[in-house]
């Protein structure tokens, strides 16, 4: 405790105050307080992220094999599989059909989560709790009950194989992820902010734009990230809504071990962990950008 | 409201806002939360242009919650408010120019301080030059040049309590609304920020009401008080009218210290009866207010009570009392002499120079006081 004592007597008004807003970022996380931790916690918890982590690292090594089958450890090194990828069009195509779909998903989902992460904020009581709990379905439903439900619908709309039927079914399962970080983003915005700026003349949507976006904007980038990724990989939708012209990577890795035998899968799967972790990276290297200023 | 001529000049002067000021006219306005009792019931006030009008109060008294309908942050359940002749009771709050100064500051935590002060103005699209000018002059005003970079979280509780009512003066709004502005400053803070708001009104010149509990910070600041119990206006007047002419008991014991002998009902022309004493009673000071022909109460201050060891002592024409000293409170300049009066040992005080006497606890004096002295409000 004691680095702490000197901090807290430089910054008295600040402690002083209740109603004060919170104190910049870097001090407040200076005065958080963690208790030691043990060895063998570490060890245990270091275990558990090797655990989950080393699965995946797997595919990276096996997409240079040399091997005409799926081995391990893998045999000699080639860029074979990433020049099979890269040439074929059925890959090629499919890895565009699942970014077109997966950004478009993102800007959806998140337009219409934030929407209503937003109005629920404003929303007290027993009904916004409902109503929130109800968007979270998506999540918990089984997704193959999910997607025969939509298959049957969009059958008869003659949205099953389209752009806007990937789009629509994928954004109703990442609107939850989108609302879930940006609730999460409102649960730190003081609402009087809104009140003063009404007061200095804002109207409601001026003073959307001008203080709850930038202030929530990390929830929403989080939540749009989610989204894109959400989409990006998913396979048991993308299965059923698949058209013979248009299908996403997800489903195209699927044919390529269930119909053909085709080891460019191995390249396929590398490419889609760096994406997904890349993306996933965004955020906290942002922020860490963000703080340097 | 008929409109003469007069009025729609005002209109048009408010219209303007900033200096002169603009009147703030509430008639018959009551907020139902539907609660058992209304939070404002039927409140009708007028706030002149210019004046340093003060919502004093305990909390639930309906105060804040009229303020934030002149603001326009609650719709109204009845009545009307204008401001400078312009009816504003549908107005949303963004279109009624009104500036407002929170207690947490609200100040926009990813805006730099100079940010924050052209918020207002960038709203109402004036050029960026001139932003430049108005937002130094009023942070000139405030007296935070220099820090236009800083980011509030980097400021103290003082420092952004400034800059949070620069922003609020600086785009000259028809009047600002300050809803207990200085709560959470600490003391020497608040006094501080209380002479600089003094300052800041005389120099701007606009309407400004202000909400506080604290009735030693609304006697210094305000031209005049409004006084609110139960969501009601109790009196309004100057600080020296609600201090020295209560009408109620309640603003009696709001404002300062007081003896208060209860009445009940009572003939109120020349002589009362207080636990065997008997009083006389100046007409003059008998409040108009309705009540205090139902129940009624004599209040005296305890700087009018005065200290005489013997009975005798008492000269002519006063109202006197016998008392106990029960304690004496040393506070510097002068003494408090906590007292308990009459057969029933109704507690009282009375302030004593620190070197007229010596009074110790268990003696046994007469209070009295001049009968122009007491007050006899409605209880």
């Amino acid at each position: 405790m004691t680095p702490i004592a000197p901090e807290t007597a430089q910054n008295p008004t600040l402690e002083a105050a209740p109603g004060s807003p919170p104190a910049p970022k870097a001090a407040r996380r200076r005065y958080r307080h963690v208790d030691p931790i043990p060895w063998w916690l570490k060890a245990f918890g270091g275990l558990v992220v090797v655990f989950f982590i080393l699965p995946t690292l797997f595919v990276i090594p096996m997409s240079f094999s040399d091997a005409q089958t799926f081995e391990f450890p893998p045999r000699g090194f080639t860029w074979r599989l990433y020049e099979n990828f890269f040439t074929n069009p059925v890959w090629l195509d499919s890895l565009r059909n699942s970014f077109l779909v997966a950004v478009l998903t993102a800007v959806l989902a998140t337009t219409v989560g934030t929407a209503a992460a937003v109005a629920l904020w404003r929303l007290p009581g027993r009904a916004a709790r409902l109503v929130r709990t109800l968007l979270m379905v998506p999540i918990v439903a089984p997704a193959i009950v999910v997607a025969v439900a939509v298959y049957i619908a969009f059958l008869g709309w003659r949205l099953t194989g389209t752009v806007t039927g990937y789009v629509l079914a994928h954004t109703a399962i990442a609107v939850p992820y989108v609302l879930v970080s940006v609730t999460g983003a409102l649960g730190g915005l003081d609402p009087r902010l809104l009140r003063a700026a009404a007061s200095l003349g804002s109207s409601p949507g001026r003073a959307f734009v001008r203080v709850t976006m930038p202030l929530i904007s990390r929830g929403i980038l989080t939540g749009a990230i989610f989204a894109f990724i959400v989409s990006f990989d998913e396979v048991v939708l993308a299965l059923f809504l698949r058209s013979p012209v248009f299908q996403t990577m997800p489903v195209q890795m699927y044919n390529s071990v269930t119909v053909e035998i085709d080891p460019t899968i191995s390249a396929a799967s590398s490419i889609m962990v760096v994406a997904v972790t890349v993306i996933f990276l965004l955020p906290p290297l942002l922020r860490g950008r963000g703080r340097r200023r | 409201m008929t409109t003469t001529p007069e009025t729609t000049v005002r209109a048009g002067g408010a219209a303007q806002g900033g200096r002169g000021g603009t009147e703030i006219r509430l008639e018959h306005v009551t907020k139902d939360f539907g609660l058992a009792t209304p939070a404002v019931d039927d409140v009708s006030l007028t706030v002149e242009p210019g004046e340093f009008m003060t919502l004093l109060g305990p909390s639930g008294s309906g105060k804040t919650t009229t303020l934030n309908l002149i603001a326009g942050f609650e719709t109204l359940t009845a009545g009307t408010i204008s401001l400078g002749g312009r009816d504003v009771s549908d107005v949303p709050p963004h279109r009624r120019n009104l500036g407002m100064l929170f207690q947490n500051y609200a100040l926009f935590p990813h805006l730099t301080v100079a940010q924050n002060v052209a918020y207002p103005l960038r709203e109402r699209k004036v050029p960026k030059k001139e932003i430049a000018r108005k937002v130094a002059e009023v942070l000139e005003l405030v007296q935070l040049t220099g820090r236009d970079d800083h980011h509030p979280a980097q400021l103290s509780g003082g420092q952004q309590q400034r800059v949070a009512l620069a922003r609020a003066i600086v785009f000259e709004p028809a009047a600002l609304l300050l809803d207990e502005p200085l709560g959470a400053l600490d003391r020497n803070l608040r006094s501080a920020l209380q002479t600089e708001i003094r300052r800041i009104h005389r120099e701007v010149g606009s309407t400004f009401v202000f909400v506080t509990h604290d009735q030693e910070e609304a006697m210094n600041l305000s031209d005049r008080i409004a006084l609110f119990n139960d969501g009601r206006i109790e009196q309004v007047g100057t600080p020296q009218q609600l201090y020295a002419e209560p009408e109620t008991l309640f603003t009696a014991r709001f404002l300062g210290d007081s003896n208060v002998f209860e009445l009940g009902r009572a003939e109120l022309d020349g002589k009362v009866g207080w636990d065997g004493e008997t009083w006389a009673i100046d007409p003059a000071t008998v409040a108009a207010h309705p009540g205090v022909r139902e129940r009624s109460a004599i209040v005296v201050r305890p700087e009018d009570v005065e200290v005489a060891v013997r009975r005798e002592d008492v000269p002519a024409g006063a109202n006197a009392v016998r008392a106990v000293v029960r304690d004496v409170e040393y506070m510097g300049s002068y003494r408090t002499l906590l007292l308990a009066m009459g057969d029933r040992g109704l507690p009282g005080r009375t302030r004593v120079a620190p070197l007229r006497g010596d009074y110790a606890a268990g003696d046994e004096i007469t209070a009295w006081w001049r009968p122009e002295a007491q007050r006899i409000v409605a209880a």
